[in-house]
């Protein structure tokens, strides 16, 4: 997998979105700023959607770095406990399914799902119930 | 300086596409338009401020309207560049060190949604690769947990649309003038739900320019007072939710609104019963709805019922968006906040024909909000 940055997922499998805690507040961000002011701080897997739309036409490019084949997509803001609340792309939901308050896990999925070596975004999906 | 900063003079190039005009040549036609209001001529005036986003550096207009050596000072400050092009006028007067001067706002954007770079903002180029930078999603996300917060349909949506190309059908300098029914409002494509392409305005071309005088000044050259009574920018607070963030915080808080519209009251030395028509930023229709609250004129979640009511119409208890807004006017950034103060003079002199609100309106406000976290506002009383 390769990250569309640096320093936006761990190492771990799988992975978490690494945020930015400050060194003197505690406020967590996404991402982590540069500088010192905020240390790397791994990011909590699973959150519940906080609102969402679903993007119904092609981002300009630039900055839209994705593929020129266009279908709509969904794009949520993630409250993740005690931390932040990210913003991240949906994935594998039915657009009529999407709901405020659901419960989502994050799964980083490529920008271009039809290339051979499209980059990595940060996005989540509902919660898989372990058989 | 004793007495109010007063607005003598108003001019605007209609609002829209106008092929053949660049943006600078907007901004000229209403810097004329409005000293042939004053009664006032190029040479007499002292200063200016000059708001433009997309289109040339204001300044250069001195080129095409006299080379008098006169004070010119740019501004660019997101959407509210043109209500920060209003601050410093008035602060230039106010100071005492001029008595007649300029705020005047042009722009001329490309077709289709804004593109900002990250590096504009100072955000990481990721972001707007994977297509989260982009002002219709984020304000399709915000008012969505807007709605579900405080149980608003998004008919009411609608209804905010509605009434802006209701209203802009008798504001000549409107973009869309013919009105919509809530049937095709609502069927409309969704452009980012809960959207449709009815309830988004689109980044256009304009051109307003407002001539400001110390009182004294306003005396001499005779016309009716319309005093500024408070014209406040404001950046955002803590907990905010703004345009391009890539997170935002557990414990929300307050938002640049907020602030602006009580130093703005405080300023004034009033509250927001006592107004009697405002412009509201409705960059989409759910902003006009969130506006109306963090504004002060009513609770979260009692926008439905106003609306319903019909108090926000134009013969309702608090007309909003006389002209149709942002909605109907299309918003060419740098222009767009002095469009809101223009309506308001024009209603305050009764010169709103079709759309004039009845009553002889006394006091007046407007309000722009942008990226990353600005917002403007202006009280006028006559």
């Amino acid at each position: 997998m390769r990250p569309i940055a640096e320093g936006l997922f761990t190492d771990e499998n799988p992975p978490r979105l690494i945020g930015g805690r400050n060194r003197a507040t505690g406020r967590i961000v996404f991402p982590c700023p540069p500088g010192a002011e905020f240390e790397p701080y791994p990011l909590k897997r699973e959150g519940t959607l906080w609102s969402y739309t679903i993007q119904r036409y092609r981002p300009k490019s630039p900055p839209y770095a994705g593929p020129e084949a266009f279908k709509p997509w969904p794009v949520a803001y993630v409250a993740l406990e005690d931390e932040t609340i990210v913003e991240a792309r949906l994935n594998n939901v039915a657009l009529d399914a999407i709901q405020i308050g659901m419960q989502l896990e994050m799964k980083p999925i490529p920008l271009d799902p039809d290339a051979a070596d499209s980059p990595y975004i940060p996005s989540f999906q509902p919660v898989q119930v372990s058989a | 300086m004793s007495g109010d900063v007063c607005i003598v003079g108003v001019g605007i190039h209609p609002f829209g596409r106008t092929d053949g005009l660049s943006g600078l040549d907007q901004g000229v036609f209403a810097v004329r338009q409005a000293m042939a209001d004053a009664g006032v001529d190029w040479a007499d005036m002292q200063f200016a401020y000059g708001a433009s986003d997309a289109a040339g550096n204001p300044d250069t207009m001195v080129e095409r309207l006299g080379l008098t050596g006169m004070q010119f000072i740019n501004v660019k400050n997101g959407c509210a560049a043109g209500g920060s092009a209003l601050f410093s006028s008035q602060m230039a007067i106010k100071s005492g060190e001029f008595e007649l001067g300029l705020a005047v706002g042009f722009d001329k954007h490309p077709r289709g949604a804004f593109n900002a770079m990250p590096a504009e903002y100072n955000l990481p180029d990721w972001y707007g690769e994977a297509g989260l930078m982009i002002t219709t999603q984020f304000f399709a996300i915000k008012t969505m947990r807007y709605l579900h917060d405080h149980g608003i349909a998004a008919e009411t949506l609608g209804r905010i649309s509605e009434k802006a190309f209701r209203n802009a059908v008798h504001a000549p300098h409107a973009w869309r003038r013919e009105p919509v029914s809530l049937d095709d409002i609502m069927n409309a494509p969704m452009v980012s739900d809960p959207y449709t392409k009815y309830m988004f305005c689109s980044p256009a071309e304009g051109g307003v320019a407002l001539i400001l005088a110390s009182e004294k000044k306003a005396r001499e050259l005779g016309k009716p007072l319309v005093r500024l009574k408070a014209a406040t920018m404001r950046t955002r607070p803590p907990g905010s939710f703004e345009v391009f963030a890539p997170s935002i915080d557990i414990d929300r808080g307050g938002s640049a609104t907020r602030i602006a519209s009580a130093a703005a009251f405080a300023a004034a030395g009033i509250g927001p019963e006592d107004i009697d028509v405002a412009q509201l930023q409705d960059t989409e229709a759910g902003a006009e709805i969130m506006h109306m609250a963090e504004n002060g004129f009513c609770k979260d979640g009692e926008q439905q019922d106003w609306i319903l009511q019909g108090r926000t119409e134009i013969g309702g208890a608090l007309p909003i968006n006389t002209d149709g807004g942002c909605l109907a006017c299309g918003e060419p950034i740098g222009a767009s906040g002095l469009r809101q103060v223009y309506e308001n003079v024009v209603q305050l002199r009764g010169d709103g024909g079709g759309r004039q609100v009845p009553g002889n309106p006394n006091t007046a406000y407007s309000h722009v909000y942008g990226a990353p976290g600005v917002s403007a506002v202006t009280i006028l009383e006559r």
